[in-house]
């Protein structure tokens, strides 16, 4: 089956199958920020916006976003601010968790959340195994402006 | 220092953190087959009979590889130098499965769905025998796990298949019996520690093709480029020289992808077929069928005499390495090799045990490698024996602990799978550390505990750790660093950057070197075609032995430069130098720009190529050290434990990059916490593995690590580049024994087995 997308801006026609999963189909599609990091929907790593809001791109059938509009960290302009300043505090490491990361983050800042508190809970659902949180604490602090 | 001690970004920062495609499976051929396995359901058994016809005929299937179809040469996956010290026992496929997930045929197709259907119309019979699940009941247990006569060890490493033994080593200096006796205090306890998983968020993948020139490529998501190349060629009889492993980016590693996991499978469809091929494992699969830590148990004795002094440490283990010998003989050793020397004033000390097969996940190299299960052993046993004295656990390590300048006869004789190498520790700031965190943890208004409510107590804890830098006299670096027409430099290194940033730090020590911006040094780190060789990630090596490599390859390049500078300047080599813009006269006006004598040698006088190369082995394998310090809330109505602080003081000599250095031990303790406190393993009673996910199996969140405070100490480790040690693996070794020392001072629970949930503590209050 064809659905009609717009992914990161443009508008795409893609063939599926009924049953392929988002994430697959955008990886597919060359969109390889994101991937798979779990097979039960734990990890954050695959965290795309769907209409704007942050979604698990793994649990998700493509079907379903038939006429939505999805942006990966490829379509996200402030993602570049966002890498740069994690870059600095040297809060990255692999690499494999950072684009479902800062697609998350990026959306914190368009709901003005300025808590630390705040910010780790709504990101807690984002893992990663190689930095141990405390750099990326740093650096989304900073990005967020997050009050101290 | 201008480029070393440098807090800048890591090379590839912004293409990794921004998505782009570099991973084995972005970068894997488009075309390429897709590969999965059929696991055995059973936790032991024989395959007596295969029926692949009804899957073969699928549509779409290109092939399917059973025992029957592919070498069998034993020989170990683990990643090693060679000879391993770990038994080839190990077969691309076999007639006998080992554990529940262990390979029983390979599928191949051209898509996800057909080979899914395939490998449920694969029909096996099997002949099934009872598993060998409790690794204290392994050793004689009527069920030999390993009957096969090609099983066998590359050494003597203490291997006795007919009784379920991997490997065995003991030692002894002095008499353990007698100096016991001659102690005021003694205290004996056992501990336990679990088969922790790695959850390096890539998961294992590989994939492969053929070249224009009739040769295996193999892309792969490994620690180990090189000792990959030589395992495939061994299990498949094809010659080196036909093999090119290619490392793209990697998406963590810790130990997990020492080892052949994947690449086997797709170079036999590749080998079969002369396709392309690939292979991306699950997160189940990752979890069943890679790599666990090893479970180890000790038996831990300590005397002392009433004065504080401690005279007596006897260590005897056993340890749990899985259906395969993985990696056995070398993380047992490292329990006692990188804890003892810690404690180098003792009369006698003992450190002895067997690593035996079971039918579970196999086990192999994880950050921490042995260290941190001895660890959690030994620094809750001093803890014990403190108390038994009435001495402050700060102050007892103080007394007992190494120096500087110092030695420990455990150098000498615990290596890695063999002898050691003597060494004096150049470089030992563990004293500062633990004054420092005492400071920062506030330990002496804090130690032991605090009341916070009636139901919470606030304890505190620590521990102490050391690690090594490289294996002496075995690991081996090389780089090769070469000049452009711009003046800036390719650097080639088989070093295997997993995402720590070593690339980079490798870069700043070249840059250091020849007094350019690291910016201007442009690195290729892995592949075994094009850079020179390198054991590869493990063992905390990459600063320490390739940064060597690397410091004296630039060394000779700038040798190099200042001799083809002083001839375009027609003076003689002892009159000019080189400042990293120019080739000048020491004394005088002459110079020339290194840009300006770089494009001349490429291409008008003097035509040359500057390249120069460089290896390194480590004579020794300085440890860094730390002090952990951990402070807990205890809840005593449900056992629940708040981690609050961690305060980890670090003495890892220079730090090349203070960022890269500082995340590297964020990394490890949230690593070392999440084993110390959430990551549980349970089987089912057939030997399936039921946490094998990360539902089942909890790694911590950003809410469950409480501050971290991470402080190096000052100080240069006269061997290591520009006085640095590693520092890679030392962060993840005191929170086990940091943490039960602070939940003991805050509610007086004693854990002794991993990981220490909340039903743990509260039972044994109860039991109070
Ligand atoms: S891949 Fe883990 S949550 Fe989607
Ligand atoms: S950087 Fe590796 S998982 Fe987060």
């Amino acid at each position: 089956m064809k659905i009609n997308v717009t992914i990161n801006n443009e508008k795409k026609e893609l063939e599926i199958a009924p049953d392929d999963i988002l994430l697959d189909v955008l990886r597919r599609y060359g969109y390889h920020s994101v991937r798979r990091g779990c097979d039960t929907g734990m990890c954050g790593i695959c965290t795309v916006l769907l209409d704007g809001k942050p979604v698990p791109s793994c649990s998700i059938f493509a079907a379903r976003v038939d006429g939505h509009e999805i942006t990966t960290v490829e379509g996200l302009p402030e993602a570049k601010e966002l890498a740069k300043i994690l870059a600095e505090e040297g809060a990255d490491q692999c690499g494999f968790c950072s684009p479902g990361l800062i697609v998350n983050t990026v959306y914190l800042k368009k709901l003005k959340i300025k808590k630390i508190e705040e910010v780790k809970i709504k990101l807690i659902g984002n893992l990663c195994r190689c930095t141990g949180y405390v750099g990326q604490h740093r650096a989304i602090e900073k990005f967020l402006g997050v009050e101290k | 220092m201008k480029e070393v001690t440098r807090k800048i970004p890591k090379k590839d920062a912004l293409g990794l953190l921004l998505g782009k495609p570099v991973y084995t499976d972005d970068l894997a051929p488009k075309n390429s087959l897709i590969v999965k396995i059929l696991r055995s359901p059973h936790a032991f058994a024989k395959i007596k009979n295969i029926d692949t016809l009804e899957a073969t005929n699928i549509e779409g299937i290109e092939c399917i590889l059973t025992y029957k179809d592919v070498p069998r040469i034993p020989v170990t996956r683990a990643g090693q130098g060679y000879p391993e010290p770990s038994p080839h026992d190990w077969y691309i496929l076999d007639e006998y499965v080992r554990y529940v997930g262990d390979e029983v045929a390979i599928v191949a197709g051209k898509d996800e769905k057909c080979v899914d259907e395939a490998l449920k119309k694969i029909k096996v019979e099997y002949e099934v025998f009872e598993p060998v699940l409790d690794f204290e009941k392994a050793e004689g247990h009527s069920s030999v796990i390993h009957p096969e006569k090609e099983t066998h060890p590359m050494f003597e490493i203490g291997f006795d298949a007919q009784k379920n033994i991997a490997a065995s080593y003991e030692m002894e200096i002095g008499s353990v019996e007698e100096e016991l006796k001659k102690c005021d205090v003694v205290v004996s306890e056992r501990f336990y520690t679990q088969a922790q998983a790695h959850v390096a968020f890539e998961p294992h993948s590989a994939a492969s093709y053929i070249d224009m020139q009739g040769r295996l490529v193999i892309l792969t998501s490994t620690q180990v480029p090189f000792h990959v190349r030589r395992i495939i060629a061994e299990a498949f009889d094809i010659p080196i020289k036909n093999i090119r492993v290619i490392k793209p980016r990697i998406g963590g590693g810790f130990g997990g992808k020492q080892a052949v996991h994947g690449e086997p499978f797709v170079a036999a469809v590749t080998l079969k077929t002369g396709k392309p091929a690939k292979i991306v494992y699950t997160r189940q699969e990752v979890f069943e069928a890679t790599y666990s830590r090893h479970p180890m148990r000790y038996d831990i004795t300590l005397g002392a005499t009433k004065d504080g002094k401690l005279k007596v440490i006897d260590m005897q283990g056993l340890s749990d390495t899985g259906a395969y010998g993985e990696h056995a003989l070398t993380t047992f050793m490292v329990a006692g090799s990188k804890t003892l020397p810690m404690y180098n004033k003792v009369d006698a000390v003992r450190f002895k045990g067997k690593v035996v097969y079971t039918n579970k996940v196999p086990a192999g190299a994880y950050r921490g490698y042995g260290a941190i299960q001895g660890n959690f052993a030994l620094e809750s046993a001093i803890d014990l024996l403190a108390e038994k004295l009435g001495m402050d656990p700060a102050e007892f390590r103080r007394k007992n602990m190494i120096r500087e300048g110092e030695t420990s006869p455990i150098f000498k004789i615990m290596g890695e799978g063999r002898e050691g190498v003597d060494m004096v520790v150049r470089s030992c700031k563990l004293n500062e550390c633990l004054e420092e965190g005492m400071k920062l943890i506030n330990w002496k208004e804090k130690f032991p505990r605090k009341k916070i409510s009636e139901t919470k107590y606030r304890g505190v804890g620590l521990a102490i750790a050391m690690q090594g830098s490289g294996i002496a006299n075995i690991d081996m670096g090389a780089a090769v660093l070469k000049l452009n027409d711009d003046g800036s430099f390719n650097l080639l290194v088989g070093a295997t950057d997993l995402g720590t940033g070593s690339d980079t730090i490798l870069a700043q020590i070249a840059a250091e070197v020849l007094n350019v911006p690291t910016e201007d040094i442009i690195v290729y780190s892995s592949d075994t075609d094009l850079t020179p060789f390198d054991v590869g990630a493990y063992a905390s090596s990459t600063t320490y032995v390739s940064g060597n490599a690397v410091k004296r390859a630039a060394e000779k390049m700038k040798k190099l430069i200042i001799k083809e500078g002083a001839l375009k300047l027609g003076l003689d080599e002892s009159k000019v130098d080189f400042d990293g813009k120019y080739i000048y006269e020491i004394n005088g006006n002459k110079k020339v720009s290194l840009k300006e004598l770089a494009t001349v040698l490429l291409y008008t006088e003097n035509q040359k190529q500057l390249i120069s190369d460089a290896s390194y082995v480590g004579e020794e394998s300085p440890p860094p050290f730390m002090a952990g310090f951990a402070e807990v809330e205890v809840d005593i109505e449900t056992g629940k434990v708040k981690l609050i602080n961690y305060v980890a003081v670090v003495d890892c000599g220079v730090t090349i990059n203070p960022n890269l250095a500082r995340i590297q031990v964020e990394g490890g303790l949230v690593q070392g916490i999440g084993m110390t406190l959430f990551e549980d393993v349970k089987y089912s009673p057939n030997g399936k593995l039921l946490t094998n996910n990360l539902m089942h199996y909890k790694i911590p969140s950003r809410l469950d690590i409480g501050n971290i405070i991470v402080k190096f100490v000052e100080s240069y480790e006269p061997t290591g580049p520009f006085g640095a040690k590693s520092v890679a693996e030392i962060g993840i070794d005191t929170p086990p024994a940091a943490i039960a020392n602070a939940i003991y001072n805050a509610v007086g629970v004693r854990i002794k087995t991993l990981p220490i949930t909340p039903e743990k503590i509260l039972m044994n209050l109860n039991k109070k």
